[in-house]
Order: C-alpha cells, then sequence, then structure tokens
C-alpha cells in the first residue's frame, strides 16, 4: 500500500516535471506542444549516452542534458512553432506532431533503436522507512524537483523574465505593445519546458534503469493527461495533475497489472473532458471570443475534375495498372488504395467539419482485429466480417469519443489521440479475444462466387473497388444538405448552432462515418497482410493518415488520394527504409505547413475579389489574412468572458 | 396576443461584474425594439442571453410562450429565433447560396426524417443516421424539398439582389465586409423566424451602405417581421424603432417610445453625459453648463 504510493508519486514527479513543460509552452504560445515527450527521450538517452558512455558524474550529465534539451526546444520553437504563429494554432499543433516524429526517428538513428540499461548513478535500495525500501537516487530526484518547482515559482512570480511571461500568457498582444520582446519570451518558455522535460527524462531513467528513444510518445502523452488533468496552461495545475495521474496509475497497476496503464490515463483523460474539460485548476470556457474581422479563414477551393478525367483514372487504376504492373507495384498499389480510404473518409470529419483527429489507427485496428476474429478464427465468409468490421469500428470510436464533441480544437486532437492509444491497449490486454501480443495469423483470404482472391491483382481490385465506392459516398455526402451543414459546423460552430445545426452531433456523425470507413480499411489491411498484431497500429499510422489529407488539402477526397499515392507509394517504390521514410514524413508534413496550408490539390487563394473590397474612399478593408483552410478547424479556445 | 418575445428579471454575471441585472421586458408581434446603451451596459450579453449562447444565474424567457431561458442554442433557434452578430460570421467556405441554405436547416423535414428524436440521448443517433441515409439515397420527399429549398434560398438572396445576385455560387470569404453582413442577414432569415435578432447590423458600415441596410430593415419590418436589434448608431435606432430600450450597468433604465427616450434625462445622463456627470468633486456652476451642452449634442446625434 504504502510502497505503491511511493511508485506513484515517483512516477508523479516525473510526470509533473514534463507536464510543467507542457503547461508552461501552451501558456506562452497556446501551443499544445506534441514534441515535448520527445525531447523527454532525447534527455533520457542523452544522459544515459553522457553516463555510461562518457563516464560524465551524475550532476554534470544532468547540466549536459539541460543544456541539449534546452538547445533543442529553442531549435524547435524557432524552426517548428514560431514560423506559424500567425497561422491558426492547429497549424502549429501539427507542426509540433511533426517534430516529434523526426526527433523520435533521429534520436533512434544516433542512439540505435534497442532499449538500454541506465547506470545506477546513485543507490536506489539503501534505505527503508516504515518498510518500504528506497534509495538515494528516489531522494536526490525529490529534492531536485521541489527545488526546480521552487525556483520556477518564484521566477515566475519575481523574475523580470518570469513576470513577461506571464504577461506573454495572458495577452501576447498587449505584452508586445507594452515592449515584451514576445518571441524571445516564447523562446525561454521553450528552452525552460524543454531543458524540464529533459530533466524528468534523466530521473525516469535513473528510477526505470531501462529506457529507450521510443518512449517519448507514451511519455508525452501521459504528460500531456496530467496537463489537460490540472488545466493547460496553469503550472500548479500541471504538479497537481502529475501526481494525481501517476498515484491513480500506481494504483491501479498494483491491482490490475501493468498491460491498463494506458487504459488508466485515458480513463483519466475522458473522466476529465465529461466533467471538467478546463481541468482542475482551469477556467471552463463560457463563450468563445467574436473573431474581430469575422471568420473568414479557409482559402482555396478543391480542384474538381472533369468527368472525363475522372473515368481517366479509374481506368487507368482499374485496368493498365492491373495489366502493367509486377506483385510487388500491386501490393503497394493496394496499399495505397487502403490508405487512401482511411484519407478520403477522413476529409469529411477533418476537412468539412473541421475537427483534427490524431487517432485513426484506433478504429483501423477495431476493424482489422474485428474482421481477422470473425474470419480467422469464427471462420465467417470475408463480405458480412467486411461490412461488421466498419460497424463495430464506427460504433466503438463513437462511443470513446462521445465526451469530446462538445469541445473544441486541442481537446478533440488529444482525445482522439487517446481513442487510437485505449483501442491498440485494449486489443494488447484482451488476451482471450485477440490473443494480445502474439497477434492473429492464418487470416483466410476472401471469395467471390467461389473464387479464391489471393493473388495481388485481386487484393489490389479488391481494394480499389472499395476505394472507389467510398470516394462515391464521401462525395455523395459532401454534396448534400448534410455535407453543407458540415461545413457549416467546421466554418464557423457558433454561428452554426445559431442557425439551430447541432454542432456537436454532426461532427460526431462525421467522425462515425469516417471510423467506418477506417474499420473496412482495416479489414482489407488484414486481409493483405494474413497476420496481424497491435503494434502494427501505432502512432506513426495515424500521423500517416493525417499527413495525406493535410498533403492532399484538407477537404479533397481527390487529393487525399493523390497524398496517399505520395506518402504510401512513392516511399514504398523508392525501397526507403522506415525510420528514414518517417522523418521525411515529418519533413514534409512541417514543409507543407509552412509553405502550402491549403494543400497541393486546392486552388491557392482566390484572386477574384469582390469589387466592392475597395470601398468608395479606396481604402481595403481588414483582408483575410493568409491563413489556410486549416483555419477552419479551430478557433481559438481561450476562455474568455463574455463580450458586451 | 402572446408577446413574441417575453424577459422577466433576468440576471447574468461573470465573476464580479453583474452583467446583465434583472432586465425585463416583452416584444409584439411585428414591433421593432432596439437596445441601445453605452459600451459594457449589457446590450449583447442580453442578446446572447436570449439567443442562449450564455444561461442566465435567474430569470424566465419565454418565445411565443414557450420558456426557453434553459433551452440550448439549436432549441431555441428551432422554437424561431434567428440571429446576427456583432462582427458578421458567415461560413467562409461554403457560398453564399450555401450560407442562406444551413439558415434554413431548421425548418427541414424530408431532408433530416425523425428529426423529433434529436433531442433525446443515444435515439438521437436514429436521427442522425436516417439524415445520413437521405443525404447518400434522397427519398422523393427529400428531392422535392430540396428543390423547395433552393427556390427559397433564391428568394431570399433576391432581398438584396444587386449585392448578393452576381455573387451566388462564390464562397463567402472572397465577399466585401458589407456582403457578408447581407449574407448573414439573408441566412438569419431563411427559417422565416418569428423573431430577429440583430447585433449591430450596420457595424463598421459607411453611411450609403448604413442607409442601405436601413431601407431594408424598413421594407422588412414593414412586412411584419417582429425585431430585436442592438445599434449604436441613433437615427439608425430613431427612425426603425416603435420602442427603444436604454440600458446601462446592466439594467434597463429606461423604456418607451423613441421620442420619450430621445428626453428622458436619465438617458441624456446615462448615454452621453455619464462622463461628465461622474466625478462628483466637479464644479456645481459648470455641470449645469455641461448638462445643458449635453442635451444639445443629444439633439444632434438624435
Amino acid at each position: 500500500m504504502f510502497d505503491t504510493l511511493v511508485a506513484g508519486l515517483i512516477h508523479g514527479n516525473a510526470y509533473a516535471l514534463v507536464a510543467v513543460g507542457i503547461s508552461l509552452i501552451f501558456g506562452v504560445t497556446h501551443v499544445a506542444n506534441f514534441a515535448h515527450g520527445s525531447v523527454f527521450a532525447i534527455g533520457s538517452m542523452t544522459g544515459w549516452w553522457l553516463i555510461a558512455e562518457r563516464g560524465w558524474p551524475l550532476w554534470l550529465a544532468i547540466v549536459g542534458v539541460l543544456v541539449v534539451t534546452g538547445v533543442i526546444g529553442l531549435v524547435l520553437n524557432v524552426v517548428a512553432v514560431r514560423p506559424l504563429s500567425k497561422a491558426p494554432p492547429i497549424a502549429a499543433l501539427l507542426a509540433t506532431v511533426a517534430a516529434a516524429l523526426i526527433l523520435d526517428n533521429v534520436a533512434q538513428l544516433v542512439f540505435g533503436a534497442r532499449v538500454r540499461a541506465f547506470p545506477p548513478a546513485l543507490p536506489t535500495n539503501n534505505l527503508q522507512l516504515g518498510g518500504v525500501r528506497f534509495g538515494t537516487s528516489d531522494l536526490v530526484m525529490f529534492g531536485v524537483t521541489i527545488a526546480v518547482m521552487g525556483a520556477l515559482a518564484a521566477f515566475l512570480k519575481f523574475g523580470r523574465a518570469g513576470q513577461a511571461i506571464r504577461a506573454t500568457a495572458q495577452d501576447p498582444e498587449a505584452a508586445l505593445q507594452m515592449g515584451i520582446p514576445v518571441p524571445r519570451i516564447q523562446n525561454l518558455a521553450f528552452v525552460i519546458a524543454s531543458a524540464l522535460g529533459g530533466l524528468a527524462g534523466v530521473f525516469v531513467g535513473m528510477y526505470t534503469s531501462n529506457i529507450s528513444p521510443s518512449s517519448g510518445a507514451a511519455a508525452g502523452l501521459t504528460a500531456f493527461v496530467a496537463a489537460t488533468l490540472g488545466g493547460l496552461g496553469s503550472m500548479v495545475g500541471a504538479v497537481l495533475g502529475g501526481f494525481v495521474l501517476g498515484i491513480a496509475e500506481a494504483f491501479g497497476i498494483s491491482f490490475w497489472g501493468d498491460g491498463v496503464r494506458d487504459l488508466i490515463t485515458f480513463g483519466v483523460l475522458i473522466i476529465v473532458l465529461v466533467l471538467r474539460p478546463g481541468g482542475l485548476l482551469g477556467r471552463s470556457p463560457t463563450i468563445t471570443t467574436e473573431p474581430l474581422t469575422g471568420t473568414f479563414n479557409a482559402v482555396g477551393r478543391a480542384i474538381r475534375l472533369k468527368r472525363w478525367q475522372v473515368w481517366l483514372a479509374v481506368a487507368v487504376a482499374a485496368v493498365v495498372i492491373p495489366l502493367l504492373a509486377d506483385n510487388y507495384t500491386l501490393t503497394v498499389g493496394s496499399q495505397v488504395a487502403i490508405y487512401a480510404i482511411v484519407a478520403v473518409s477522413m476529409t469529411l470529419i477533418s476537412g468539412s467539419a473541421g475537427q483534427i483527429t490524431l487517432g485513426q489507427a484506433g478504429p483501423i485496428a477495431v476493424g482489422a482485429y474485428t474482421a481477422a476474429i470473425l474470419t480467422a478464427i469464427n471462420g465467417w465468409s470475408f463480405w458480412p466480417a467486411l461490412l461488421l468490421a466498419g460497424v463495430v469500428s464506427a460504433v466503438v470510436a463513437t462511443v470513446l469519443t462521445a465526451p469530446a464533441w462538445r469541445l473544441r480544437g486541442h481537446y478533440v486532437a488529444i482525445a482522439t489521440l487517446g481513442i487510437g492509444t485505449v483501442c491498440v491497449a485494449v486489443i494488447r490486454n484482451w488476451d482471450s479475444l485477440t490473443r494480445g501480443a502474439y497477434g492473429i495469423s492464418g487470416i483466410p483470404a476472401p471469395s467471390l462466387f467461389g473464387f479464391q482472391i489471393d493473388d495481388a491483382v485481386g487484393l489490389y481490385l479488391l481494394a480499389l473497388v472499395v476505394l472507389l465506392i467510398t470516394i462515391a459516398v464521401i462525395s455523395r455526402i459532401r454534396s448534400s444538405h448534410l455535407g453543407t451543414v458540415l461545413s457549416a459546423v467546421g466554418s464557423d460552430e457558433i454561428a452554426a448552432r445559431s442557425a439551430g445545426v447541432r454542432a456537436r452531433d454532426y461532427k460526431a456523425l462525421a467522425f462515425s462515418v469516417s471510423a467506418f470507413f477506417a474499420g473496412i480499411a482495416g479489414a482489407l489491411l488484414a486481409q493483405q497482410y494474413t497476420y496481424i498484431d497491435p503494434t502494427v497500429f501505432n502512432l506513426p499510422m495515424s500521423l500517416l493518415a493525417l499527413t495525406i489529407i493535410v498533403l492532399g488539402g484538407m477537404s479533397s477526397p481527390v487529393g487525399a488520394v493523390l497524398g496517399s499515392i505520395v506518402l504510401v507509394g512513392l516511399p514504398e517504390l523508392l525501397r526507403i527504409t522506415p525510420d528514414v521514410r518517417i522523418i521525411a514524413y515529418g519533413v514534409l508534413l512541417l514543409l507543407i505547413l509552412r509553405f502550402r496550408p491549403q494543400g497541393l490539390w486546392v486552388r491557392s487563394a482566390a484572386k477574384r475579389t469582390d469589387p466592392e473590397n475597395l470601398s468608395p474612399d479606396g481604402q481595403e478593408p481588414p483582408s483575410e489574412g493568409d491563413s489556410s483552410r486549416l483555419a477552419t478547424t479551430l478557433q481559438d479556445d481561450r476562455p474568455v468572458g463574455a463580450s458586451s | 396576443m402572446t408577446s413574441v418575445l417575453q424577459v422577466r428579471e433576468l440576471r447574468r454575471s461573470f465573476g464580479a461584474v453583474t452583467a446583465v441585472d434583472g432586465v425585463t421586458f416583452d416584444i409584439q408581434p411585428g414591433e421593432v425594439v432596439s437596445i441601445i446603451g453605452p459600451n459594457g451596459s449589457g446590450k449583447t450579453s442580453t442578446l446572447n442571453l436570449v439567443s442562449g449562447v450564455l444561461s442566465p444565474d435567474s430569470g424566465s424567457i419565454a418565445l411565443a410562450g414557450r420558456r426557453i431561458e434553459n433551452a440550448t442554442v439549436e432549441q431555441i433557434a428551432e422554437a424561431g429565433l434567428a440571429r446576427t452578430f456583432q462582427n458578421g460570421r458567415v461560413f467562409g467556405t461554403l457560398t453564399v447560396a450555401e450560407n442562406v441554405e444551413v439558415g434554413a436547416h431548421s425548418t427541414l423535414t424530408a431532408l433530416r426524417p425523425l428529426r423529433g428524436l434529436a433531442n433525446v440521448p443515444v435515439l438521437r443517433w436514429i436521427s442522425l443516421l436516417a439524415e445520413l441515409a437521405v443525404a447518400l439515397l434522397p427519398t422523393r420527399a427529400a428531392r422535392s424539398e430540396q428543390r423547395r429549398l433552393r427556390a427559397d434560398v433564391d428568394q431570399q438572396i433576391e432581398r438584396f439582389s444587386a449585392r448578393l445576385g452576381p455573387r451566388k455560387s462564390d464562397p463567402a470569404y472572397t465577399l466585401s465586409y458589407a456582403n457578408r453582413r447581407r449574407t448573414e442577414i439573408a441566412r438569419a432569415l431563411a427559417p422565416q423566424p418569428l423573431l430577429l435578432l440583430l447585433d449591430e447590423p450596420t457595424a463598421g458600415m459607411n453611411q450609403t451602405e448604413t442607409a442601405e441596410v436601413q431601407r431594408q430593415l424598413a421594407a422588412l419590418k414593414a412586412a411584419g417581421q417582429t425585431m430585436l436589434l442592438v445599434e449604436h448608431k441613433l437615427d439608425l435606432v430613431m427612425a426603425l424603432s416603435d420602442r427603444v430600450l436604454v440600458m446601462d450597468d446592466g439594467a434597463v433604465i429606461a423604456d418607451g417610445d423613441p421620442a420619450t427616450v430621445r428626453r428622458d434625462p436619465a438617458v441624456i445622463e446615462a448615454y452621453l453625459g455619464r462622463r461628465r456627470e461622474r466625478p462628483a468633486r466637479a464644479d456645481r456652476s459648470d455641470q449645469s453648463d455641461r448638462l445643458e451642452e449635453t442635451e444639445s449634442r443629444v439633439g444632434e446625434t438624435v
């Protein structure tokens, strides 16, 4: 009992350090920094390298880690976040996601992917209190954390730069006008936050003694939940959230075993989102600001194909490719088609309805497992299993995300990220149904009119047909009244609600539809692989799906297909190795966000303007700015009072 | 005859500030009522409470006899209230016609089958899936409703035919500010609301544009549209309103026809003379001069 509490406090300690960084950055730049976990992992690895490989003493190694991670934080802000400060916050959020992909995989290349033993820098088992054994190491961690938190609190309260940080957090515009160098303050926040993350990395290494460069995603997510629990932007809240989460996890694990960690983390997240979306110490939003120049963020419309162009493309895909291509290319073609199914359906939720989803691997996994279990274990035929894969996936995803849709922006991104993790965690833990980590093998080939579809051409054509159906369905929805209503929700939620549109329900519906098709795609993927296990459906898969539609243009189904060809097909055909490929995804995502935010398949800002834009006195009214289609996905969701 | 809107003892505070403090008023069918008052007097908060964007701490609101103070924004819209926003909120990615189409959303039945279930937890999914099904495979009734909807949309755009007609199929983000406001008004009128709330419909417009909006609102009034208007431009208010409510510090300090309100000393003090009257140290003899000066200014403005 008592030792569980100690374990909880130690984990909570690390979560608090990481969460404080997330909250600090969120407060000052209003960006949910998804790369923070990667910085944490790099801190861990650097600490290991300095102590184990270079033989530095602990204190010097910590200093080294602080410097390295601090510099990474600075670069992160300068390269990824700062250039997008004028773009809507969701663009910066995606940029940090891209940065996370890059950092994680660069760390893997530099340090090697395998798990390392963190050297015992201090005794871990030399003290005893009330029957619980612990070490100097634990005491030092606690002491340093308390000292750091105290120093940070004092700095924010009394230091000149600290006060500037708080001023910037409250109102960047006003701070700038008062002569506060806001960009420099934001750099400072990134440096401090990242250094704290690095410190936490060293501490967790000292405590768990096993570290790897890929530990960042999980740590970052957990810390995110901790920061959300405490109230994003609140430092004290982050510390509180970290400890509450650490202790809750420790007790959960001591009751139900280590597998439930993700479930507890995201269980806590869902509870917070339902009961108190502002977090323990945050304020709940009352009414969002009325944007000063109205809500006119969209730039560009999807390029439309002519009918003959559509038929030509279909003919090439369905006739020419199967005739000319070899088996390998056809297999790649099936992959492209399967990812395109996921991406095309995502345009409905992320493009039309404007909600960024970061966990599409969840519904894909549910669909894949449903189909695999039904066909390989229960002997169902493929077709009903395919349909049921979509239905089950849609139902599961809908139920899990139900509380998220009354929220906006970052919360939707975080909640959907959680869905991805929770689905996979459940699959891994539900051994009796899913065979857990062993995975399911021997998934039989589908048959049609007695013919087995087991060769490359057959599977390719199957995926292609499903893709065409998906495009037809999604296009039909988009051109109906329902599609118009979904776009209205994405464009301006408050105005849509005032027109009697139940925004929350329509967001949920759009997500269900996209989860349905993700499930179908998962089933096809399972057929293709004939073997699946939980590791297939990881975060990079979710991010790949999102990158595809960001590349193609968020609301363009054709763009989604093109995006899939570029991001899934090309790397495969060019035989780029997976880690380099993921780094390339990250770099590409950063470049698109920075230089072509509307995506490839969308005409850029309309040259045609309203003649009335030039008013009689010759003055141009407030311009729309050059923000992107992404803009519609996120109004500023800062809690503010009513305007009167 | 029931009032279109009946507001009783409406109260809402934000922290220590009571933005709306015991507001009571009625709007009769066909009436145009305006709320005026200095910045921060609680006009927009009142509008937000009536339209459900904010929920009141206490008090009651009834729309055509139906209590709506606890209803959601969507339910209030379905009950027959439409509004525009202070700075003009249009759906940037949608065309002008689509913007207006969304306005009519609350009147649709065939395109939204089983919509009665939309307020029921869990079962609302039946209505959502039915709507999805109709979007994919429209029924005969849905197709005819879609045609009727197009006709209605054209009719609303016809109101501003000179301005919006040629831009019907252009996305709203390409529109000028004034055209966005027109689109917004057309969208609000699409469901033929019992009550139209207009939050500073001419904010940011020049004189010509303001005069044009004023003519259009007068035409609406002549057609019997009930309206609640929040506006700073007093000549517009005085010309259009049957009744004017004056708010200050969250409370209604005067309520009457434009001519009466214009002469009400409390209004003159609150609306125009406050800053001059506030300092208690001000010289007595000086003050009467200032009051006269204020009144003459009111004369000019009004």
